[in-house]
């Protein structure tokens, strides 16, 4: 799975720093049939979770509600460097991860 | 046939316009639910029992919370959405939560996100799917407990889930 993370590389202590996410993923919602008539089963990136400096600050529980190819948008407080990282996990238990380092002045 | 899809488009611009007059009095219609404490599984796939497993029987109050989507979305298989919450992020006062209800779609609860003083600013944007002309309710809980809610009405002409996507 391939996404796409961006976030400032600097910031001050107390700023906020913007993350935006985008992954590559079909977010199946279970509604679609192939040309055989088959469901194409559920699958949906359920849990997404993004730690700072190893502390979970952000969490999202996904259903199939959430557009194909998630895009995320959140803010985190500058406290100190540190890395920025966000995992997922789909329904087929597919997961992936990315990071961005950030550092903290002041 | 050229003229029956024109005759098309024009009866769905109309309905489109005509739902948007319709609008105003359906938002004053339900300001507050207060659903009954105790959630019935077999409500679970509609809002009202989505909404109720999340309050647990819980108040909540409009206000505080603003819900973000356009007023017509030209095609529901993404369609952007913002959520901000009034809320000084701090360690005594933050939100916990925040979900997306939908009036239409298969499975209601969209999405669920979990803050706190971590996240320093309660505004996520994200872009959602929506089958059909709908309202969408998004409800924050706040540290000490309290519900609050916003709700955004959409005009979608064509629906997700409905075709191939």
């Amino acid at each position: 799975m391939t996404a796409r993370i961006q976030v400032q590389r600097e910031a001050r202590r107390g700023d906020l720093i913007e993350v935006r996410i985008v992954i590559q993923h079909p977010m199946e919602t279970g509604f679609r049939y192939d040309a055989l008539g088959r469901r194409t089963p559920r699958n949906v990136i359920h849990r997404f979770e993004c730690r700072y400096g190893g502390v979970e600050v952000f969490r999202a529980s996904m259903g199939a509600g959430i557009a194909a190819n998630p895009y995320l948008r959140f803010f985190v407080r500058a406290e100190k460097s540190g890395d920025i990282e966000c995992r997922w996990v789909d329904q087929e238990n597919a997961s992936g991860t990315v990071s961005a380092r950030v550092t903290v002045n002041g | 046939m050229g003229r029956l899809i024109a005759r098309g488009m024009r009866r769905r611009s109309l309905a489109a316009l005509l739902a948007l007059f319709a609008l105003p009095r359906r938002a004053l219609a339900q300001p507050i639910m207060n659903p009954a404490p105790g959630i019935d599984a077999r409500t679970i796939n509609t809002p009202q029992g989505a909404l109720q497993s999340i309050l647990k029987g819980a108040e909540m109050r409009k206000g505080r919370v603003r819900l973000e989507l356009p007023s017509i979305g030209e095609n529901g298989h993404s369609v952007p959405m913002t959520v901000r919450v009034d809320s000084p992020m701090s360690e005594a006062d933050h939100v916990r939560s925040i979900d997306l209800v939908s009036e239409k779609n298969p499975v209601p609860l969209m999405a669920s996100f979990f803050l706190g003083p971590h996240t320093g600013r309660a505004e996520i944007e994200s872009r959602v799917r929506l089958n059909g002309t709908q309202r969408v309710t998004a409800v924050a809980q706040l540290s000490d407990g309290s519900f609050w809610f916003d709700a955004a009405d959409i005009v979608v002409d064509e629906s997700a889930c409905l075709d191939g996507g």
